[in-house]
Order: structure tokens, then C-alpha cells, then sequence
């Protein structure tokens, strides 16, 4: 019962979910009659609590008052859409299938965007562009291969639709795109198909979701490990065809690293591997061309995963350091003596007050005189700077006796760079705002404050280079632009690498003032691009292209990478059927 | 080059403030010990003069180069390190607020003596205040005068802004005492030249940039390299520009501000001592006890100084869409290398747009404008076998009128308006008495005569900056076949490419420089343009005959030039032996009536040389 329940919920998954805005209908940040934030729902571990700092910190960082509000439209009016074009003979052989589809407004309005900033702030702001013509939910793989035939025969344009938590504009229809649009949701694809404890796989349908396939595992006693910060509904295909990456990635791979086998329904026919081996070598790994292809091949439908033992004990930790400087030499000696936790990252000092912000109300005098008396060892008695410390958080995993052993080298190694142990629970709270920031520009975007992160990847001897300069050129960018009051440009280390880092950079301004507040900030995101990729960055770490980022690809990739990416589409995918237009 | 406002005429310049005037009314005691607490840099961290030593030795830069020279030469690294040690010792600086402090009392008192003001502008400085906190600073002054950097330290301290650490040649190290007391106060000293040598460019390389990037204080140096001798500006040296903007290029900081400085004398206290050395005498060796010998000029009057701080110009935006920073992605930073194509031409651009920029704030006296006239004059009667003089009445005309053509043109003329005409010229005719009294007499003796008239020459020379481009117009337009637009643009182009190791013509912006002066020209009524041609009006000859007689010298320099190197193929032995040999010639052209002393000049013999070997008139051959 359980399961056709939760079945039903994906079905019509706009029914929990926002429509307009992040996560769950039920949980978001807002400033109650008191001015004071709130985080609703129960969903969280800071759900329900009260953020007492937050309204000050708010209005301090970005000049914005809780009494200017930039509310969103409550509800999508269906005139807004636009109706949609249907190819009858598709639509009707479609039917004869049996395969569940549907062209109501609200059903297509919600596979039509991810979550970059312009998708949202348009919804919020009642405004809807082209969407998808028709939705259908495929049940299993062969309902795909169905699916992807009849598309062929019409010629209608495909648009794979995994967890819809695209920050790359990949979700978005091209405009110019004349034929049917079908968006191919695959969330009904969820099951987990087989476990093999022998080998430690486990095959799996596509569209699961990561927190659901964790779930699931869970059950079993094993874990896949991989967590993206979107794992909450981010699917399994999308991370395939992503190329994501976890938070644990230390401990257990990125993805490409946890796949051994993948299924994909191409125009040209399914496209697998025949065995399940875990290397081989065979020429250029085919795995290669699905991985990352970001929908424009075809449709990732089963996928054979490593799987783990869950791990016996976790335990959060987190070092202050006197600067960023001496944080990110600390994070680059942990990778070069290759022990690094099951998560390692550092926010600079913005992000460290912005997390302080988060704070929740605490019950105990006895907390408080704690947090005070710590705060007091750390400025005063250690003598570091409150407006240039930073804080690394940390996630040991695995044997309780190992990861103590672990614990005490990397403390060791961050001693050598004067990093002070800083306790579980700063380290938690850090891990715990990668899951409620997203709702947390909803709040922003409730007054007048807009916004968003994006990432990259940079060889170890430029990540100080590239954090600096890349805040710099969003805060020059927002003063040229005309914002009228200093953004918040912050960024974090948060992934290490042998050879280099994964760098997060976050940025939101107050937009009260300007009449395209979208277009500027486009235009300050783009310039922010540039200056990665001029301070060696790379174009995308996890993100993916998209549409957003596809005008520097060949830069990237060169005019021959880009010649072969584009003949294996015009082989697999000739008529383009796979019409989103991603990648290249 | 496009940093001219279409109209010059709307140039917006700063007000000037005479620093010595509260010098002359307080004690100077008390100025030279005030507390002194500049802004710095925002990311800046305190850093003594040993450690920026031992970061730069520290580097990834040093270590690469100290292990490819001990695997080129197979000397032990510890032995390199320890030659790389002693070479930064003899460069690094170690500036010393008590050594600052002791200048600030003698420079006062000095500078009291010598000159009437020293004027600046307070809102460049208060720009340049700003500039400091935010990225670090590169400072260009000028270098017409070994006072320069002691004056630009001076006023920086009088303003409470951050002392600069500058570059200056070994030569001054020779002066025992002396070098150390400038080495306090912030110079750190560099070799003329090190060629190939890895090692030494590496260390220098390195130290200029950790100074830069820490945000340790600006850094100073000249574009020019050395003084210019005949006070106009010289065509820009690279090596340190290139080595200031690396740390951009690379992303190493997120900007670095330059700043143009334009340090204008009225009369430079080496006047003499340059036209002698122009006319191949050599110059004396720097020596403490020469420059005591050197102290006599303190009872003479040099008048004011004028010193603008130019807007900061940032090296970010000078390079946006010029250079593609994505090159140095692909190979570790630290391994030196040669800079690219877009790098060197970028580098190049920018350094003539601030040459440009230095002098189009560099203030004119009105002397420079009398002793412009002069000249004329002088080479007119000499010509017409005359000698006589020019009535006062007469020149203060003249000069009215090239004070309005100069203002047309943008010049940043310091005239006093308020004064009647007459008794500006006669008053500027007071200061330079030495100079102007020889030009009406005919002088016995050929060298002082030659000296003479190199020094006013020099003078006239501060205003080319304003005048060469519509003056190679006025050249074209005489030196053209026919009036059509396309014959005097070529004409216009062949001469300009000629004199660019003459004057600061900006490389490949021929047609801009073209435009602009057609812009003046048209402007100030001088010229009319039809479909197809330029036409001369009325009133425009005057104008033109001006402008192309203040070419003149240097045309003939140039032909001069031409006709030496026709007469004997086999003329350049050595390129420093055959300027020599040139000055010899070009004294038996005299005999036989050669029209220009300046032809003389060795800057001029040697930029006609350098611009004929250019253009392949000559070859350089070994042996």
C-alpha cells in the first residue's frame, strides 16, 4: 500500500512540491509577526525552529528590510500557459499503449524548468515560456523503448525529465523548437530490480530518487554512498546523464566511478555493456558517451550500481582557521597524504558568519554561556581575526575505531596549519545548510534579494587565485551593473581531488531598484564564468552545460572534441529527436 | 590609443596646491617628524624587508630556475642559492621611516631653496589614496630629472600616502653613502643589463612581483628607463611594464592599478648637463662627492614644479578583450616563459597609451612657448644671414597666438591670465636669461652655441606631445605630390612611421593619429576638406608653417642622416662606435651649411639611425 502511495505522490509530484520555488510545499523559511525567521515543516532538523540571527544578518548583508516584500503569485493561472501542440497521430498511438500521459497545464508547466534563477523567478512571477506539449510516464524500460520508437515514426521532440533539479537550463524547451514536445518523466521507474551481495551491485531503474534508493538500500543493510546535495530529488538517470558528484565521493566515487553498467534507449536502439565487469579494456569506455550527455542521446533507463556495507559509525566534525589561506593549505595537504574524510570542506569567512546566522534559538542558558565561552577562546585568547577565520566542516565514516584514528590525522595535519578543533556540531550544522540553502533563496526572493551558486573544478595552486578573484569580479560586475547595494559573494572548497578542488562559489544581491533585476544578474553570472575559466577553472564540476554554459564549450573541449561529440549525436540521434539542444 | 577625449578642449584637469607653502610658513622639524600612518592595501599583511628576501626565495619561481641553471651549468643548487642570495642583497630595498623622515627635513630645505612651488593635485592624490586600498599600485612618473623619485616620495609622505619602492639603476649604487641613504628610503637597485642571465631575471622578476602582489607598498618605476635628455618623452621600456602586469595576466590579484605621474620642471636641474652630454661629451659618473660639487646649482632659480597624479588606469580593463587569459592554463605558472604575441603587443599598446597619458598632463610654461618661437626665429635669421633680434612686442604678440593655438589643442598651458601678455614673456625670459640671450648673438665658439641652443630646443620639445600629430600633417600636406586625401594620408603614414623612434606614436594607430590631427586642424580653421581634397585655407597658413618648421630639425636630422649612411656603404662598424662616428660627420656637414644644431644630437642621430635601420634604408653588418 505504502508503495502505491508513494507512487501516486511522483505521479503528481507538484502536489508535495512547490511549483514556483525549492522542495517541499510544506517547508520554507519566512519572517514571523515578529520579524524573527522560522523554518516550517517537519522535515528537518531545523524545522520548526526559530533562527533568531537570521533577520539581522539578512538586513545587514544585503541592505534588505523585512518590511519590503517581493511576494510570489500564489497560484499558476492556466491562461498563462500556453496550449499545447499535439501530434494526434503520436498522441493516439501513444494511448493505444496504455502508458500513462497527460497534457494538463500544470503537469507540463512543472517538467518545463529546473531550478536556475531565471526559471524561478519568472514562475514566481506568474510568467510561463514554452513548456513541454505532453508529459508521459513510462513504467519500465520496455514502456521507454516504446516511447522513444513512436517518437521516432512522428518525429516529435523527446525531453527526458528525471528529479527536474537542473541548474543548467537543461530542462528549459527551446523556443525554437517547433515540433511536439513530450517530457518523459521517469519517476515511475523506481524500483530497485535486483542486489547482488556476491559482487556488491545492485541494478536499479533509473528514475529513483537518491534519497529513496538510500531508503531502500538502507533496508537491506547497504548504501550506494552517493550524495549529492540534491539527493533529495535528484534521480538516478539525471546523475548519469550529469556526470554528478557526491558529497562522500572521498569514500565512495563520483558517479562514473559507481557504475558498472547502464542501460539507455537510443533512436538507434538500446546501447549496453554485455557483461557487468568492472574494467575493461575494449577501446574508448561507451559509458563515457552516456555519462554526461545530458538527455541529447537518449534515455538512461536501468543502471547497475556498486553498492556498500553501510558504515558502522559517522561522526561530523569542524577546524577553525585563522584565514582562508591556512584552510586551503590544509585541505591540499590531507589530499596529498591521500586522507581525506568521507567529506572535507571549507567556507570562507562570509559563509562561515552566513552559517552562524543559522543558528537555531538555543533552549539552555547553559548552550549559550558554552557558544559564548568558545567564541571568546577563539578571538581572544587564540587571537583570531572574527572578519577573516573560516571553518572547515568535516564527515568521518566507516569502523568506529578507524574513524577515530582517521579523526586524529586530520586534526594533526590541520594543527600544522593552525586549525582548532571546532566540535560535532558546528560540523553537522554545516552539512545541514547544504540541504535548506536552496529554501533559503526562496526566502530571499520573498524580499527582494536574488540569487544562486554555481561551481567549478581548478588544479590545486589556483584555488586561492580563483576564489579571490571570481568574488571579486561579481561584486565589481554588480557596481558596474548598477546594484545599489553590495552583494554577498562567498564561496567554499568542497570536494579535494589529487591534483585539484571543487569550488562552490555562492552570490545574491538586493535587486530593489533595478528594472531587469534577471538580466543583470545573468549578465554578472556570466562575467563570473569568464573569470573561472580565464583563472583555469573548468566550465562545470558536477552542474553539467546545459544551455546556460553551452557558448563555451568548444573552448573547452576544443574544435575536434566538439566534432566528435557532435558525430556521435548525428549517428545516435540523427533526426533529433533528443531536441533539447543540451550540451552542444 | 583612444583615450583622448574627441574634443581637447573639454579636457577636465585637476587644481593644483603648492606643498611648499605651509613649508615655507612652519617648522620643517616638525614635518620631517610627524606621525606618519598611510592606508594600505586592504589584503596586505606586514611584512619586514628580510622576509619579502626569503618569500622570494622561497618561491617556486627561484626554485625552478635555481635547478635548471645548476642542471645548464652544473654547479650545486646550494651554490646558486647562495649567488641568488647575495644578488638580491646588493637589490632588495629596506626602507626605513627614519631615513624617510631625515629626506623629508633636507629635501624641504632644499627644495625651499631651489624652486618657488611645488604644485600638485590633491584630488589625484586622493585618487591614488583609493586606488591603494583597493589593488595594488603601480606608480609611472615621468624622468626628466635625477629628482624625480625623491620627489615623488617626498610628496607622497607629505600626504600621508604609502611610500613607493622604486626601481632605479645600479649607477647610483656607485655612490657609496649616498646609495644606501636611497636604498633606505625605498629604491631597490637593478642592473642595466642582464641578458641571459636566468638567474638575475628570475630574482628581479620575483621581487618586483611579491612586492606587488603582497600589496607591500607600489611600486615605482620609469617607462622611459632613463631621464629623457631633450624632454620628450621616450619610447617605453618593456621588461618592468611586462613584469607588473604578469601577476594580472596570471591571476595572482584581481587588478593592478598604474598611475601615471607627469613630473613637469620649469627648469630641469640638469639642463646644461644634458645638452653637453647630447652633443657626445660624456656624462660624469655618479659620485657622492660629484653631487657636492653639484650643490652650487642651489643658489640659482629653478622655478615651480608641477607634479599631476593621472587617473588610475587599470590593468584589467586595459586588457579586457586584448588578451586571453586562458593561455596560462595549461602550464604551471611558475615556469618562466617567453611572453606571447597578444602579451608583448598588449604590453606595448599599454605602455604608449600611458606614455601618452603622462604627457598629456604634463603642465606647459609659457617659456616653452617663447623658446618655440625662438628658435623659428634664430634658424630664420640664420638663414637669411641676419642677427638680429626680435622685438619684445613682436614675440608676446606671437606668443598670444600659439598660447590659442595651443589651448586648441589641448595643451595643458600654464598661463597666467591675469598678468598682461608682455610681462608673461618677459618674465619667463628672466628665468631662462642663461639661455635666451646667447640665441640673439651670434656665439663664437661652435659647442656652447650648440649647447645653447640644444637646451632650448629641449624646452620647445616639451610641447611636441601637443603638436606632432597635426604638425605631420602640415608636413604631408607640404611634402605631398597633390592635395588629394589619399596622397597626403600616405604621405602622413610614410612620415609618421619615420619619426615613431622619434615621438610617441602610438603602434597601428596610424589612422587614428591622422583623424585626430585632420580634427584640430579642421577645428582651428587651418584645413577644409572637400570629397576628394584637403585644402589650405586663408588664415591656415600661418598655422602650418608653424607646424612644419617645428618639424624641420628633426626632418633634416633625419635626411642628414640619409645622406651619411648613402656616402659610405660600409659605414655601421658598431652601433655605439657609429653614432660617434656620425657626430664627427655631421660637424663637417656643418662647415658645409647645415641649417640645424640639433642635427647634433645624439638622441636624434640615434632614433634616425634606429628608424632607418627599421625600415631597411640601412643594414647592420658585423666586423
Amino acid at each position: 500500500i505504502w508503495l502505491n502511495l508513494c507512487q501516486y505522490l511522483f505521479f503528481h509530484r507538484q502536489e508535495i512540491l512547490k511549483w514556483n520555488g525549492w522542495g517541499y510545499s510544506d517547508t520554507r523559511f519566512l519572517f514571523n509577526k515578529k520579524g524573527q525567521a522560522e523554518f516550517t515543516g517537519k522535515r528537518y532538523r531545523l524545522s520548526g525552529m526559530i533562527i533568531p540571527a537570521l533577520q539581522n544578518w539578512f538586513e545587514g548583508t544585503f541592505g534588505a528590510s523585512v518590511q519590503h516584500k517581493s511576494p510570489a503569485m500564489p497560484i499558476l493561472t492556466s491562461s498563462a500557459v500556453q496550449p499545447p501542440t499535439l501530434n494526434e497521430a503520436f498522441v493516439d498511438e501513444l494511448k493505444s499503449t496504455g502508458i500513462p500521459c497527460s497534457h494538463d497545464a500544470e503537469d507540463r508547466v512543472f517538467r518545463g524548468h529546473g531550478h536556475c534563477l531565471h526559471e524561478v523567478f519568472a514562475l514566481r512571477e506568474g510568467k510561463v515560456g514554452r513548456v513541454p506539449d505532453i508529459v508521459v510516464w513510462p513504467n519500465c524500460h520496455n514502456d521507454v523503448v516504446k516511447i522513444v520508437e513512436l517518437a521516432c515514426k512522428h518525429n516529435v521532440c523527446l525531453i527526458p525529465y528525471g528529479g527536474g533539479t537542473s541548474v543548467s537550463s537543461a530542462l528549459e524547451c527551446p523556443p525554437e523548437e517547433t515540433r511536439c514536445i513530450v517530457s518523459l518523466d521517469t519517476s515511475q521507474m523506481n524500483r530497485i530490480l535486483w542486489i547482488d551481495e556476491k559482487n556488491l551491485t545492485a541494478h536499479v531503474e533509473a528514475g529513483i530518487v537518491g534519497q529513496e534508493l538510500e531508503r531502500l538500500l538502507n533496508e537491506s543493510g547497504y548504501c550506494t554512498g552517493h550524495e549529492p546535495d540534491s539527493m533529495e530529488f535528484s534521480s538516478l538517470g539525471g546523475w548519469v546523464a550529469t556526470r554528478a558528484s557526491g558529497m562522500k565521493k572521498n569514500i565512495y566515487g563520483n558517479i562514473e566511478d559507481l557504475v558498472v553498467h547502464v542501460k539507455m534507449v537510443t533512436p538507434q536502439g538500446v546501447i549496453e555493456k554485455g557483461c557487468q565487469c568492472p574494467r575493461m579494456s575494449t577501446g574508448p569506455d561507451i559509458h563515457h558517451f552516456i555519462m554526461g550527455s545530458e538527455g541529447t542521446l537518449g534515455v538512461v533507463t536501468e543502471v547497475t550500481m556498486k553498492i556498500r556495507p553501510m558504515p558502522e559509525y559517522q561522526k561530523y566534525g569542524s577546524v577553525v582557521f585563522p584565514n582562508f589561506e591556512q584552510g586551503v593549505a590544509c585541505l591540499r595537504e590531507v589530499a596529498k597524504q591521500r586522507c581525506a574524510p568521507a567529506s572535507i570542506r571549507l567556507m570562507d569567512n562570509e559563509q562561515f558568519k552566513f552559517g552562524h546566522a543559522l543558528k537555531p534559538q538555543v533552549s539552555s542558558i547553559f548552550t549559550s554561556f558554552l557558544d559564548g565561552l568558545k567564541k571568546f577562546y577563539i578571538t581572544k585568547f587564540k587571537g583570531f581575526d572574527p572578519d577573516r577565520l573560516c571553518v572547515a566542516t568535516l564527515l568521518f565514516e566507516g569502523d568506529r575505531e578507524k574513524v577515530l584514528q582517521h579523526e586524529k590525522q586530520v586534526y594533526d595535519i590541520a594543527a600544522k596549519f593552525g586549525g582548532l578543533a571546532a566540535g560535532e556540531d558546528n560540523g553537522q550544522r554545516g552539512y545541514m545548510l547544504t540541504f535548506v540553502i536552496a529554501y533559503l533563496r526562496d526566502l530571499g526572493m520573498d524580499y527582494y534579494v536574488i540569487g544562486e551558486s554555481f561551481e567549478t573544478s581548478v588544479p590545486w595552486d589556483r584555488v586561492l587565485d580563483i576564489c579571490r578573484n571570481v568574488k571579486a569580479r561579481i561584486i565589481q560586475e554588480c557596481k558596474d551593473k548598477g546594484v545599489q547595494f553590495s552583494p554577498l559573494s562567498t564561496c567554499r572548497v568542497t570536494q579535494t581531488y589529487d591534483a585539484g578542488a571543487c569550488v562552490y562559489f555562492y552570490f545574491a544581491f538586493n535587486y530593489r531598484g533595478l528594472s531587469d533585476p534577471v538580466h543583470v544578474y545573468e549578465q554578472v553570472e556570466h562575467a563570473a564564468r569568464e573569470e573561472i575559466l580565464a583563472n583555469g577553472g573548468s566550465l562545470s564540476h558536477h552542474h553539467g552545460v546545459g544551455k546556460l554554459r553551452k557558448e563555451w564549450m568548444r573552448e573547452t573541449i576544443s574544435d575536434v572534441g566538439m566534432g566528435m561529440l557532435k558525430s556521435v549525436k548525428n549517428y545516435v540521434d540523427p533526426k533529433n529527436i533528443f531536441g533539447n539542444r543540451n550540451l552542444i | 590609443c583612444g583615450s583622448l577625449s574627441k574634443d581637447p578642449m573639454l579636457k577636465k584637469r585637476d587644481d593644483f596646491e603648492d606643498i611648499l607653502e605651509e613649508r615655507r610658513n612652519s617648522s620643517d622639524l616638525k614635518y620631517a617628524l610627524r606621525c606618519y600612518t598611510p592606508v594600505l592595501y586592504k589584503g596586505v599583511t606586514p611584512c619586514t624587508s628580510s622576509m619579502l628576501k626569503s618569500m622570494v626565495l622561497q618561491s617556486d619561481q627561484l626554485h625552478y630556475v635555481i635547478n635548471q641553471v645548476s642542471k645548464e651549468t652544473g654547479k650545486a643548487t646550494d651554490d646558486i642559492k647562495e649567488e641568488a642570495s647575495a644578488i638580491l642583497e646588493e637589490m632588495a630595498q629596506c626602507l626605513q621611516l627614519s631615513t624617510v623622515r631625515f629626506f623629508a627635513f633636507t629635501l624641504s630645505k632644499a627644495f625651499k631653496t631651489l624652486f618657488r612651488s611645488i604644485c600638485v593635485n590633491e584630488d589625484g592624490i586622493q585618487r591614488l589614496q583609493q586606488a591603494i586600498q583597493e589593488h595594488p599600485v603601480v606608480l609611472l612618473p615621468s624622468h626628466r630629472s635625477y629628482m624625480d623619485f625623491l620627489l615623488m616620495s617626498y610628496i607622497l609622505y607629505t600626504y600621508d600616502v604609502a611610500l613607493p619602492v622604486i626601481a632605479a639603476g645600479m649607477d647610483f649604487m656607485g655612490m657609496k653613502f649616498v646609495g644606501e641613504m636611497l636604498r633606505m628610503s625605498g629604491a631597490f637597485f637593478i642592473r642595466r643589463s642582464f641578458g641571459g642571465d636566468k638567474l638575475y631575471w628570475a630574482l628581479f622578476s620575483e621581487y618586483v612581483k611579491t612586492m606587488l602582489k603582497n600589496g607591500f607598498a607600489p611600486v615605482e618605476f620609469f617607462l622611459e628607463g632613463t631621464r629623457s635628455r631633450t624632454s620628450k618623452s621616450l619610447t617605453p621600456k618593456l621588461g618592468l611594464l611586462n613584469i607588473v602586469m604578469d601577476p594580472f595576466l596570471k591571476g595572482e590579484v584581481f587588478d593592478v592599478n598604474v598611475v601615471p605621474v607627469s613630473i613637469s620642471y620649469e627648469r630641469v636641474l640638469e639642463e646644461t648637463l644634458y645638452a653637453r652630454e647630447l652633443l657626445g661629451i660624456p656624462k660624469p659618473k655618479e659620485s657622492t662627492s660629484g653631487l657636492f660639487k653639484a650643490r652650487k646649482i642651489l643658489s640659482e632659480d629653478y622655478g615651480s614644479i608641477h607634479v599631476y597624479f593621472g587617473q588610475p588606469v587599470s590593468v584589467r580593463s586595459l586588457a579586457q578583450g586584448k588578451v586571453n587569459r586562458c593561455q596560462f592554463n595549461l602550464v604551471p605558472r611558475h615556469i618562466p616563459r617567453r611572453p606571447s604575441e597578444d602579451i608583448a603587443s598588449f604590453v606595448n599598446d599599454s605602455a604608449y597609451r600611458l606614455v601618452r597619458a603622462q604627457e598629456e598632463n604634463m603642465v606647459l610654461k609659457p617659456w616653452v612657448l617663447v623658446a618655440s618661437l625662438l628658435l623659428q626665429y634664430h634658424h630664420q635669421n640664420q638663414a637669411a644671414g641676419q642677427k638680429r633680434g626680435i622685438a619684445l612686442g613682436e614675440l608676446t604678440a606671437q606668443a598670444v597666438w600659439l598660447r590659442d593655438l595651443s589651448r586648441q589643442y589641448g595643451a595643458f598651458l600654464h598661463w597666467p591670465d591675469h598678468i598682461p601678455p608682455s610681462e608673461v614673456v618677459s618674465s619667463s625670459l628672466t628665468l631662462h636669461r642663461g639661455l635666451y640671450v646667447y640665441t640673439l648673438k651670434q656665439h663664437k665658439e661652435l659647442l656652447s652655441q650648440a649647447v645653447i641652443l640644444l637646451s632650448c630646443a629641449s624646452y620647445r620639445n616639451q610641447a611636441l606631445h601637443v603638436f606632432v600629430r597635426p604638425a605631420l600633417l602640415a608636413l604631408a600636406i607640404h611634402t605631398a605630390s597633390s592635395n588629394q586625401k589619399q596622397e597626403v594620408f600616405n604621405s602622413f603614414s610614410f612620415l609618421r612611421n619615420m619619426f615613431s623612434n622619434e615621438f610617441i606614436l602610438c603602434p597601428g594607430a596610424t589612422v587614428q593619429d591622422f583623424e585626430e590631427a585632420c580634427y584640430l586642424l579642421v577645428k582651428t580653421g587651418a584645413l577644409q576638406f572637400t570629397q576628394q581634397e584637403v585644402l589650405v585655407t586663408e588664415r591656415g597658413h600661418r598655422t602650418l608653417a608653424f607646424l612644419s618648421t617645428m618639424l624641420d630639425p628633426f626632418l633634416q636630422g633625419y635626411q642628414v642622416k640619409e645622406t651619411l649612411c648613402n656616402g659610405c656603404v660600409m659605414f655601421c662598424v658598431q652601433k655605439g662606435g657609429c653614432v660617434h662616428n656620425s657626430i664627427q660627420r655631421s660637424r663637417e656637414h656643418l662647415r658645409i651649411g647645415l641649417k640645424y644644431m640639433e642635427v647634433l644630437s645624439s638622441d636624434l642621430q640615434k632614433n634616425s639611425l634606429a628608424a632607418l635601420l627599421r625600415l631597411g634604408a640601412v643594414r647592420k653588418m658585423k666586423g
